[in-house]
């Protein structure tokens, strides 16, 4: 990840989906899954224009369909579950090819399949053009409790020192001539996870004085503050709106 | 007399496991002066530091800061006039950018807004940081995070300002970049270190911290001048560093 | 659902945490977080070329108390949502739910237990680690095929999927269980007091002061954990916690949970609400009996059941409905939270 600023999936930009304030993109994402999950699986029709409504948000931030394509792959855990249904579902089943599968497990494949793929397309679309500083913002913006956000943004502000530490121990691990190679080397592995445990723990501690010290007392200040004008509100939530016309038609037809 | 910035009287300190760090420490600051806390490993500096704001207490003896007694009562008061700047700048700067880990001390405050922003980009541009506020403190170079605590510091308007190991780790540039900025301060300071010709060259006055108590109290030139005292107390200077030779003070 | 559930777990936690650290959670949560991130990524190679890593759940829970430990799993699988897609926000309820929650209560349940039973000393502690964290990953496992089958929309055997989950995480289990309980023996060596699990021993300080000695008053530096007391008869581990305030609490966030439920259904299905009705008479009756259990688990599965088979709805809900849904749950906790600041056990 890097920086607290930047991550993996993001990229920069200077496009109109970039410039929305991050609650309103998160509140417009959050819309669009609860629509599409809630979208009868039958309307297979529907999948497709949510995922054409998704193309035009990409095609506004500029992120390349390359870009968007390669960070879906990490769905593949979801797919495998997906393509398992259809063998082990029961009730009324279909031959496929010579193989016989249940027509209910190949539906919940595809509702698996469908509304997950539109999910994560979603999630990587808000997280391309989202900076993680602005979507811990956002999330502190929407309500989210301000505890959660500041156990998420010291996650993120120590996660590179902690990583370091670890990658420091495994070069003097490596340094006087360590390699784990099997479960025989689990001890050591355990101890290394075991020191980082209590040094991260004691950092904490550390960490903690240094805000006490600057008067911190159970509650962070409020420095930055988000806010929205009712056009990018609207231009925001156009994607969940769309997504809801086309669900209701989904119902309807 | 004025009130002094600080003033430690009897201070004995035990960790809950048992471990006694401090036996009595007894010591004043007037305000303005610069003086130097020196002593071995483990001789109770960390822990003598962490009392003069209130974090470490419940042993005996008192710690008074411009007058005011350290203790619960006026605990947001004291953090605010007693300004301490952490060894590992990794531990000091917790907020995901430069100006909002400045602005954090001022803004628990109360401070807010344009008064806000004005407390940081004085502080910032007090230790020459100016242009980096947008920037993630790791991100910056370990000297510039160096500097860059000092400022979230610095922004409380602190009465004293307390360096914990101010030049470990420092390149000599940094170290150099460093001293100027302290130098340029109006405020007291207390500055624990191990590295004695910084002590002499920033600090006027001295004191040797050894097993828990005060043991020796005076000019930073004489106290590093005395081989016995230095030797007894596990103290040694550079090789080649005559203290003699080097003007005192600055 | 299982969004509104997270939510409600975590609310929890969230108290909870700050029952366990003081206002230290959010440093110390936070950094135990990116312990628990950079040591997902610590490989233990099995053979040749496979190689496993932590989950961290039981971990967690045993190092820094079941609500951190929730809490910091969490939040690292919300960030690993965000950072990595890892999972999708779309399943974050369901990964909360089966990952962070289940695997730490689930886990400390069984270690507090088991060392209420075995002798005191490391090697019980050790012991403990390894079963706990050995029964969390198949746990999480049957927590996630229920979700699955009360929630889902297809009729899978559902026998035949327990079977197989089960089976397959016993083995990761082992791994699991394995490097958690090396892990806790190796901070116990050094640093007794940092496991939470394990705290207890604690004695009256002497002081000297220029030659006398004085008793000390006690420390200022926060000790959670006033009375441990880990060996009180052979009641569940986290009963014995079981104050009449969690007893509350617990109803509190029950019925919140439930109106969420409610609201939920209020939309999107009329005839869900007689159900509902009818859960929280059950609520009503199980809440008098919370003090046989964790409060977590016990009124997690219930309300997996009862939402879900009520339910009928779509699928895995995601992000969604956890945020929406919790929103209103936090805000309404939160809300309360303000409105008690007074109260001395809230701000130190």
């Amino acid at each position: 990840m890097g920086a607290g600023h930047t991550h993996r999936l993001y990229r920069h930009g200077h496009s109109p989906v970039h410039r929305l304030p991050p609650h309103t993109k998160l509140a417009a994402v959050l819309g669009f899954v609860v629509v599409v999950v809630s979208t009868p699986r039958e309307a297979m029709w529907a999948f497709g224009l949510y995922a054409l409504l998704l193309a035009g948000v990409a095609r506004a931030a500029r992120v390349p369909a390359g870009f968007l394509l390669r960070r879906l792959l990490i769905e593949v855990p979801f797919v495998a579950f997906a393509v398992l249904l259809p063998f082990v579902a029961e009730g009324p089943r279909t031959e496929v090819l010579g193989v016989s599968l249940s027509v209910h497990g190949l539906w919940g494949a595809w509702n698996v399949l469908a509304k997950g793929t539109l999910g994560v397309a979603a999630s990587v679309l808000l997280a391309a053009t989202t900076e993680l500083r602005e979507l811990l913002l956002g999330l502190q913006r929407l309500r989210l409790p301000p505890l959660l956000v500041q156990i998420a943004s010291f996650m993120i502000r120590y996660g590179d020192v902690i990583t370091d530490e670890m990658r420091r121990m495994r070069v003097a691990r490596a340094s006087r001539g360590f390699e784990a190679r099997g479960v025989r080397h689990w001890g050591v592995l355990a101890k290394s996870a075991g020191a980082l445990f209590i040094r991260s723990y004691e950092r904490g501690e550390r960490v903690h004085l240094a805000m006490v010290s600057r008067g911190y007392a159970g509650t962070m200040p409020v420095i930055d503050e988000v806010t929205a004008s009712r056009a990018q509100w609207s231009s925001a939530l156009a994607l969940p709106g769309a997504a809801l016309a086309v669900c209701l038609l989904g119902w309807t037809l | 007399m004025r009130t002094p910035s600080l003033e430690v009287s009897g201070l004995a300190f035990a960790y809950p496991d048992g471990h006694q760090a401090l036996f009595g420490v007894d010591f004043t600051l007037a305000r303005g002066e610069r003086a130097a806390l020196l002593g071995p490993n483990g001789a109770g500096k960390t822990t003598l530091v962490l009392h003069l704001n209130g974090i470490l207490g419940g042993g005996a003896g008192s710690v008074t800061v411009a007058g005011l007694p350290v203790g619960k009562r006026h605990m947001a008061q004291i953090r605010q006039k007693v300004g301490i700047v952490f060894q590992d700048p990794d531990d000091q700067l917790f907020m995901p950018t430069v100006r909002e880990d400045v602005a954090f001390g001022p803004a628990a405050a109360g401070l807010r807004g344009a008064a806000l922003e004005a407390r940081v980009r004085t502080a910032l541009e007090r230790v020459g940081m100016a242009e980096f506020a947008e920037r993630p403190p790791h991100h910056l170079s370990f000297g510039q995070r160096r500097r860059v605590a000092v400022a979230t510091v610095l922004a409380m308007e602190p009465e004293i300002l307390v360096l914990d190991e101010p030049s470990s780790n420092l390149d000599p540039a940094s170290r150099r970049e460093l001293a100027d900025v302290l130098r340029s301060l109006d405020v007291t300071v207390l500055m624990v270190t191990h590295d004695l010709p910084y002590a002499l060259e920033l600090c006027p006055r001295s004191l040797i911290l050894s097993d828990g108590v005060i043991a020796a109290d005076g000019p930073t030139g004489t106290l590093l001048s005395d081989e016995a005292l230095m030797r007894a107390h596990r103290l040694e200077l550079p090789f080649g560093f005559d203290p003699r030779t080097v003007a005192a003070g600055a | 659902m299982t969004g509104v559930l997270a939510a409600g777990a975590i609310a929890v936690s969230l108290r909870g945490a700050r029952r366990e650290l003081d206002e230290r959670t959010a440093p110390l949560a936070g950094l135990v977080a990116a312990f628990i991130f950079a040591v997902q990524m610590l490989n233990f190679p099995v053979a040749a070329g496979t190689s496993g890593h932590l989950l961290g759940g039981a971990l967690a829970a045993i190092l820094v108390g079941p609500y951190t430990g929730v809490l910091c799993v969490s939040v690292v699988l919300l960030m690993q949502g965000v950072l990595f897609a890892d999972g999708g926000l779309t399943a974050l309820g369901v990964n909360v739910t089966d990952m962070a929650v289940v695997t730490s209560v689930v886990a400390y349940a069984v270690f507090r237990g088991l060392l209420a039973v075995l002798p005191r000393g490391r090697g019980s502690v050790t012991a403990a680690a390894f079963v706990a964290a050995l029964l969390s990953v198949p746990a999480a496992a049957v927590a996630f095929t229920l979700i699955y089958a009360v929630g889902g929309t297809t009729d899978v055997a559902l026998g035949k999927v327990a079977t197989a989950m089960i089976g397959v995480h016993v083995l990761i289990g082992i791994g699991e269980a394995v490097i958690t309980a090396l892990t806790v023996s190796a901070v116990i060596a050094v640093r007794p007091d940092l496991v939470h699990g394990a705290r207890g021993l604690q004695q009256r300080l002497k002081l000297r002061v220029n030659g006398e000695l004085v008793d000390a008053p006690a420390p200022r530096t926060p000790a959670p954990e006033a009375d441990p007391a880990p060996a009180r008869a052979g009641d569940a581990p986290v009963a014995a916690r079981t104050s009449r305030r969690t007893l509350w609490l617990t109803g509190l966030a029950a019925s919140l949970v439930l109106a969420g439920v409610v609201s939920f259904y209020a939309s999107a299905n009329p005839d869900g609400l007689e159900k509902v009705a009818h859960d929280q008479g059950i609520d009503a009756k199980a809440r008098e009996h919370t003090s046989a259990g964790s409060p977590l688990a016990d009124y997690g599965v219930r309300d997996v059941e009862d939402a879900r088979l009520s339910g009928g709805l779509a699928g895995v809900i995601g992000v969604g409905v956890t945020v929406v849904a919790g929103s209103a749950v936090f805000w309404a906790v939160r809300r309360r939270r303000e409105s008690e600041v007074c109260a001395p056990d809230t701000v130190l």
